[in-house]
């Protein structure tokens, strides 16, 4: 194997890399085997109906044999010199440069003596892409125009549960919670509420809700006004709702008030009433647009 | 040369002028530097993406359209699922190699945007984007852009409760854009969140649009690449104006070919042996349920970190609303990518340097430019962990309003901390050229009487070292220059590798060498000092071809 080897210091190529050349050959050669011999093994497995962890590695071991062999023959069977090479400089010649804006100037003053031609031409694309862009656009969905402000909940809606079942008055214990809908909707991204009761008695969140909260029922909004996640958590000790999406907590007993996290505004509360059936019902919609802001909304 | 391969160049040759670039391609020099493998490996996770992107294709249905699940997943059968969820546990559980080529493009797009990250540091800490890079750096900012939105995109594709949350969450950020936010959310989503047209339209872009548009930036970035040739790092003999590597044919080719075969097989193994994204215990996404302890993919953390750490605060007024989340989800990250494609003229502004550079800068040789991207980058490895903060306070047992403090404070205090230790650091190593290189050793004796005396030895370099010997260019190259040139007089050749089939030039001796295509083993030998050690490229070949010599 040494033979192989010119070790003198004058020999202008490293080939020190190389000992053991015939060893290292050997090697790779064992690595193309076992590679092979994993894509059979890959064969038959999948013939057999495949399975994942067998499958992934297999795959490993086959493309591992062929990319190790590859390096390693890359690596220590060829020469790495070092070698070099010049840089030739990116930059043109002055006359290359020169005989360019010469040619270029040629069209263009020639297509300047007509510029308007060009005015006429840039006016008749851009039109065409605009009015292209418009119809494009507008085909792509309706424009937000009043829908970012309503949702489905109207005066004497239904509280219904997710199985579209009522809610009434019994439902929940003190404590308790649970996600509703308007009747009709269920399941709707928009309109789901969350429904707490903190207490039996009739809760008063905040000055002007003073019939909000029958019988200690309070109906929110559960889309988050920070970035839309349903507030999914109600923790009974402290009375808060906590968003799990940026851990916003909001005060249930003030109107869902935000204390905690980047939350900006208050959850919307849904006025309720218990019908004469014991029935849960909207007042009215939200009296204010529900979930994260929007540049149209201003201070209602 | 092969009967058939010189056929089929001269079949091309003819028709397309093929030789000549292919020549030099095969003679170029590449560098070898180990931090330049980082953009190996993502161009290799892009191409793996690309293989097991197409097979997921053939299997997934974009759509959101509801149907009651009877798949081979006992425990959803029975439940209402969108057909996008249903056809991704098909994949995962029906589809022969499925989970595992799901698993692996999974983890491939993972590999894919962190090698990106790691190379654009590479870029970043050793100056290569400065003159003439400049515009590969701006394209490889756009990649960076286009891989994470596609990532994200396809993360939402399977429509499982996580990634629905996620596009939950998207919309919410394009709406609070100002002025036209509400118009972008019901353009894209093609009305108020959710829709149905959401899945189909992220289909199309994550399968055509953005790849269409990575593989093109791609194809620039390598061109560009190719063209400008690689950065080197300093050392004896490389110059501003030189590259010094190991050549392209056979070197270079297989060590990079070799190189995706790794990749893949790492990607393979992650893909088969790791489990990830397990969408079946997630379940279907519903609109009002929400899981707990949700992370995204490693590179939205940043920006989940970002959303969690910002202050309640919300601009309204003039009948207006700058809503919370464009702050740090819009504004946060539209500043960084500016500021990151820019970073070049930025940087051009304060030092007024308009030199090219072809040698890399040594991070601590630019205390200034390494300490600010330390800085930098702490910024956003803050906001990465804060994206945990729930994790963190449950993992701990503390409150979560100190872990949130903890990290407000930090993002604010940490990035100056970290920029000025480099600082210090870099200014204490920085122009030590020789760190790391083994010193001449220093032979210290003690005399008779007890006098010391030291002596330097004046040693030779190390055998193993490169710069041992003094960089070649590539003979057949030299020699094709020289031809070119005309000054080829005193040549001498002699038969390199193989005996010469056909053609004039299979002797031993040469006079007037043109490059013809017929014949010979290539356009010319290599002179005889060369070959006497076996030829440069024939290490183990110079056994068989002494033999072939002293048969002649
Ligand atoms: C920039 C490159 C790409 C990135 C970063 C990327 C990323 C992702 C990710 C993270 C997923 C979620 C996988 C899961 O856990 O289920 C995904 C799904 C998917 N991707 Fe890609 N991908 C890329 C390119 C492609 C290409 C080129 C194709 C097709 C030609 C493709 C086809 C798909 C399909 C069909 C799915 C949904 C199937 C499923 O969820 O199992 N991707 N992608
Ligand atoms: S979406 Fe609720 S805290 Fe961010």
């Amino acid at each position: 194997m040494s033979e192989v080897m010119p070790t003198s210091r004058g020999s202008e190529y490293d080939y020190s890399s190389m000992t053991g050349s015939r060893t290292m050959e050997r090697f790779i050669g064992a690595l193309f085997v076992v590679s092979l011999l994993a894509t059979i093994g890959l064969g038959v497995t999948f013939w057999l109906g495949g399975q994942p962890q067998i499958e992934g590695a297999l795959l490993f071991i086959a493309l591992l044999g062929i990319g190790v062999g590859v390096v390693a023959w890359g690596k220590y069977l060829t020469p790495h010199g070092p070698f070099v090479q010049e840089r030739e400089e990116l930059k043109s010649s002055d006359l290359d440069r020169e005989a360019f804006y010469k040619s270029l100037e040629r069209g263009t003053k020639i297509l300047g003596r007509r510029s308007f031609l060009g005015k006429m031409l840039g006016v008749s694309l851009g039109a065409f892409g605009l009015l292209q862009l418009f119809p494009f656009l507008r085909s792509l969905g309706p424009v937000p125009g009043k829908s970012l402000y309503v949702t489905d909940w109207h005066k004497g809606v239904q509280l219904v549960k997710v199985d579209g079942s009522p809610v009434t008055v019994n439902d929940l214990e003190v404590g308790g919670v649970m996600t509703v809908f308007p009747d009709g909707f269920v399941g709707n991204a928009v309109d789901q509420v969350v429904l707490v009761r903190p207490a039996n008695y009739n809760l008063v969140t905040r000055p002007g809700r003073e019939s909000w909260g029958p019988q200690g029922y309070l109906a929110f909004s559960k889309v988050c006004t920070h970035a839309g996640c349903p507030v999914g958590l109600y923790q009974e000790l402290t009375q808060q709702l906590l968003c799990p999406c940026h851990q916003s907590l909001f005060d249930v007993l003030t109107g869902a008030t935000p204390v905690f996290g980047p939350a900006p505004r208050p959850l919307p509360q849904l006025p309720i009433y218990v019908d004469s059936d014991g029935v849960l019902r909207s007042q009215s919609g939200f009296n204010e647009p529900i979930g994260p802001g929007f540049w149209e909304r201003g201070n209602e | 040369m092969n009967k058939r391969v010189e056929k089929t160049t001269d079949w091309l040759d003819e028709r397309l002028g093929i030789a000549k670039g292919a020549r030099s391609s095969l003679n170029k020099i590449f560098p070898d530097h180990w931090s330049f493998m980082l953009g190996e490996i993502a161009l290799y996770s892009f191409i793996v993406l690309l293989f097991t992107g197409v097979f997921l294709s053939l299997f997934y249905i974009p759509s959101s359209q509801q149907i009651i699940y009877h798949g081979s997943y006992a425990p959803l059968r029975g439940q209402s699922v969108s057909e996008a969820y249903a056809s991704t546990l098909h994949i995962s559980f029906s589809v022969r190699a499925g989970l595992v080529m799901r698993q692996m493009h999974h983890w491939a797009a993972n590999i894919f945007i962190a090698a990106i990250v790691v190379h654009l540091c590479r870029v970043f800490f050793t100056g290569s984007f400065r003159k003439p890079r400049e515009i590969n750096w701006i394209i490889g900012s756009i990649l960076l852009i286009l891989a994470i939105v596609n990532g994200f995109i396809g993360y939402s594709l399977p429509d499982d409760l996580i990634s629905g949350t996620g596009i939950r969450i998207a919309f919410s950020i394009l709406e609070s854009i100002p002025l036209v936010g509400s118009y972008l959310a019901f353009f894209l989503f093609g009305g108020n969140y959710p829709g149905t047209s959401i899945i189909p339209r992220f289909y199309t872009i994550h399968v055509l649009l953005i790849p269409a548009l990575i593989v093109a930036l791609l194809a620039a970035h390598l061109g560009i690449m190719y063209h400008q040739k690689h950065t080197q790092y300093p050392a004896p003999k490389r110059t501003n104006k030189n590259v010094v590597g190991t050549v392209l044919w056979p070197t270079y080719a297989l060590e990079a070919g070799g190189f995706f075969f790794i990749t893949a097989a790492v990607i393979a193994a992650l893909g088969g042996l790791v489990q990830i994204n397990p969408i079946w215990l997630y379940g279907p996404y519903v609109p009002y349920k929400v899981s707990y302890a949700v992370q995204p993919d490693w590179y939205m953390g940043w920006l989940d970190g970002a959303l969690r750490l910002m202050p309640s605060w919300e601009i309204v007024g003039f009948g207006h609303m700058i809503p919370n989340a464009f702050f740090p989800a819009v504004l946060l990250p539209g500043l960084t990518f500016t500021a990151l494609s820019l970073w070049p003229f930025i940087e051009k502004k304060i030092t007024k340097d308009d030199q090219v550079h072809n040698i890399c800068d040594r991070p601590r040789d630019n205390p200034w430019r390494t300490s600010l991207g330390v800085g930098i980058l702490t910024f956003y490895i803050v906001l990465f962990f804060a994206s945990s903060t729930d994790v963190l306070a449950n993992t701990f047992n503390t409150s979560l309003n100190l872990v949130l403090w903890t990290f407000r404070i930090l993002l604010v205090a940490l990035p100056p901390v970290a920029g000025y230790v480099t600082y210090m650091l870099t200014k204490e190593t920085e122009g030590l050229d020789d760190a790391g290189l083994r010193r001449a050793p220093v032979i210290i004796t003690r005399s008779k009487d007890g006098e010391y005396s030291s002596v330097v030895v004046d040693e030779e370099p190390p055998l193993h070292s490169r710069t041992r010997f003094e960089p070649q260019e590539v003979p057949e190259e030299k020699e094709y220059r020289r031809v070119a040139r005309g000054d080829d007089n005193e040549r001498e050749l002699v038969g390199a590798s193989e005996p010469s089939v056909g053609g004039d030039n299979g002797g031993v001796h040469h006079e007037g060498i043109e490059p013809h295509r017929s014949g010979g083993s290539g356009i010319f030998r290599v002179p005889r000092s060369v070959a006497g050690g076996g030829g440069p490229f024939g290490g183990r070949d110079s056994r068989r071809q002494r033999r072939r010599n002293t048969q002649e």
